[in-house]
């Protein structure tokens, strides 16, 4: 099929960029004419937040960038000159670094509503494939950037993570060095993880964002009943007779989500940045010191689910390389969803009572787990942490046949409410 | 739509008992700092200025700062909180030299600007007042919050000297506050307890300050900048259910 340029005929300057560049083609295709379900509910917010919360850390960062200092000498002091002597400077680094957890929250409630209603299953997966390596390019982010600041936890926090290289079988220390550019976290690692988070990563983030959001008006959105609104289009228009105009309905309605999130998000900016030593943790007030190890490190709570996998295992031939692969396994098995889940039924609202009861154990499961990662480890911490994770990967493979043990309800044709 | 609710309020739920967890060892003494009290915080910033800042820095603050926030003259500025040849704009460094320093108490004194924010409020009131005779320190003091302190014990003049009481097995565990502190005031000081208590307080709230400056302005904004998002809320809402009024369900 060939290319015509100015399909919709404009005229005008409009048609002069129509026959240079498909602005009214992409507004349509993207926006006007993206004919989304009628019937999203709460859960449907999440996607137009992670993109608010982006575009906030884009723009917020760009501004830090601009006063930071990338240096093991200077990075702490210049945070606390972004902090006093930048006008707003306080208002920019807060909203960065409130932004960081909100992206994670938003993130992982955006998981949450594709696992509850199938939104990974044909012809779906390529949405979700690219929505995991989003994930994991963003703790890849968000690892980078809790270093920057060079505080005790920065840097510790630093120097247990890229100690997980160390765990590679006869490379893994010589990795360790190559990561750093040192013997020990450093002004070299500072330097390289300061290029990483500014540059590298977010340029990743953001192309795997337009890839994730092209495949999804590729085959159009999913919705809390599972079902496709495509089968039951208008004879005359084929326009979905379920489906309503992205622009405007759902980008007024993605609007009152926003003016709530950003009513919290403020909230959280003006009167708790510190989210109770969550958000900014009390030892990174405190300059990096390689020879003061904090009492008790932990990674940004964000992590602390998989933190906690990696606790849980136990090592083997004195290497904590099981805890690594298990850590990495539950990022990766994520891919695998879309192939692991064999109900025919897509949405938890037709699905059997089983799957309903084991879908709501894992979210608890993954927020204990989370807990339990933040913090200091105690035997009964550790056997919940164990426990949590053969959960964790359990859930996972009983979705293979668990729904061969339930029966499941009828799914309706339209979609319903 | 009821139950994504719920599961919102349990993961909130959880998040604040966790942070009541990791609040970890109960401290001696609980103090929250009055950063909007601008006189305690002034009578703090001359007090840190006299008896803290010969050794401690406070380096990310600088003079002419302290003088807009707390409204302190220039001039009172210069005579009264700088004992140093510094400009009215530069940061507060210690005349201390680091390595003399170290050699002299075993560590360098580190800067106390962030001190509160690192520690707490709660942490800094209770180590200044928990300073107790112990002849087998280098100094000749120890601290309650922090064993084996090198700090010697700079408001010896001010609170006396305390000595350190071995209670009796079990008991005064859960009795107030002050009565659980193993203290015993030997020798008083010019200031009585309940004027020392205050002038720690003056200089917790002096510091607590000094680590945030710009926490006045944001908790300032916060409340103008939440009826502005409540005002938006209510138009988009509006807005929404205009538009949403052809959608037939």
């Amino acid at each position: 099929m060939a290319i015509v340029p100015n399909p919709y005929k404009t005229t005008g300057f409009l048609g002069w960029i129509d026959d240079r560049f498909p602005l009214t083609k992409l507004y349509r295709d993207h926006l006007s004419e993206y004919y989304a379900p009628k019937n999203f509910n709460f859960w449907y917010y999440f996607g137009s937040l992670a993109l608010l919360v982006l575009v906030n850390q884009l723009i917020s960062g760009i501004i830090l960038a601009m006063h930071y200092k990338p240096s093991s000498a200077e990075a702490f002091g210049s945070v606390e000159y972004i902090m006093r002597d930048v006008p707003w400077g306080n208002v920019i680094r807060y909203m960065h670094s409130t932004g960081a957890s909100a992206f994670f929250i938003v993130v992982y409630l955006h998981m949450y509503r594709g696992l509850i209603y199938g939104s990974y299953k044909k012809p779906r997966e390529l949405i979700w494939v690219f929505g995991c390596l989003i994930f994991l390019v963003l703790m890849a982010e968000g690892f980078c950037g809790y270093v920057l600041p060079w505080g005790q936890m920065s840097y510790w926090g630093a120097q247990v993570i890229i100690s997980l290289f160390g765990t590679i079988p006869f490379i893994g220390p010589d990795i360790v060095v190559w990561v750093q550019g040192d013997y020990i976290p450093s002004d070299a690692t500072l330097n390289r993880l300061f290029s990483l988070h500014i540059v590298a990563l977010p340029f990743v983030l953001v192309g795997l964002v337009v890839a994730h959001l092209i495949a999804l008006h590729e085959v159009g959105s999913n919705n809390p009943d599972g079902v496709e609104i495509k089968k039951h289009k208008d004879p005359v228009t084929h326009i979905p007779l379920d489906g309503i105009g992205f622009h405007p309905y759902y980008t007024v309605k993605d609007l009152v989500g926003v003016a709530v999130f950003l009513i919290i998000f403020v909230g959280v900016i003006c009167f708790a940045p510190d989210g109770g030593g969550y958000l900014l943790e009390k030892p990174n007030f405190q300059e990096a010191n390689p020879m003061v190890t904090p009492e008790h490190i932990t990674p940004a709570w964000y992590f602390g689910s998989f933190y906690a996998m990696l606790r849980a295992t136990p090592s083997m031939f004195a290497s904590a390389l099981p805890g690594v692969i298990v850590m990495f396994g539950a990022v990766l098995i994520l891919f695998l969803l879309p192939w692991l889940d064999r109900n025919p039924v897509k949405s938890i609202r037709y699905k059997g009572n089983l799957t309903k009861l084991l879908t709501l154990i894992f979210a608890i499961d993954f927020v204990m787990l989370n807990y339990l990662g933040m913090q200091p480890t105690s035997p009964t911490y550790t056997l919940m942490s164990r426990i949590g994770t053969v959960y964790y990967f359990g859930f996972f493979f009983s979705l293979l046949f668990i729904h061969n043990f339930e029966t499941s309800k009828p799914v309706p044709e339209r979609v319903t409410g | 739509m009821m139950r994504a609710h719920k599961l919102l309020l349990a993961i909130a739920g959880l998040m604040l008992s966790g942070s009541a967890v990791a609040a970890g060892h109960p401290l001696p003494y609980e103090y929250r700092a009055d950063t909007s009290n601008l006189a305690s915080m002034q009578r703090g910033a001359r007090d840190f200025m006299a008896y803290c800042s010969g050794c401690h820095s406070m380096k990310y603050l600088r003079y002419n700062r302290i003088g807009a926030d707390l409204q302190i003259p220039e001039d009172l500025l210069k005579s009264n909180l700088m004992f140093t040849s510094a400009k009215v704009g530069d940061q507060i460094h210690s005349a201390m030299p680091a390595d003399a320093s170290k050699a002299w108490f075993g560590q360098t004194p580190p800067d106390l600007t962030l001190e509160t924010r690192a520690r707490g409020q709660s942490w800094v009131y209770s180590y200044l007042r928990t300073f107790y005779v112990d002849g087998t320190r280098p100094m000749g003091v120890n601290n309650l919050v922090l064993p084996g302190a090198s700090m010697p014990h700079v408001l010896w003049e001010l609170q006396g000297w305390q000595v350190k009481e071995e209670a009796p097995e079990g008991a005064a565990e859960h009795e107030g506050e002050h009565h659980g502190v193993p203290l015993k005031l030997v020798q008083p000081g010019s200031l009585s307890p309940d004027e020392y208590e205050k002038f720690v307080g003056d200089i917790v709230n002096f510091m607590s300050y000094a680590a945030e400056p710009g926490k006045s302005v944001r908790m300032g904004v916060g409340p103008k900048a939440m009826v502005y998002l409540l005002l938006l809320l209510v138009l988009c809402y509006l807005l929404k259910k205009e538009f949403w009024r052809d959608i037939k369900h």
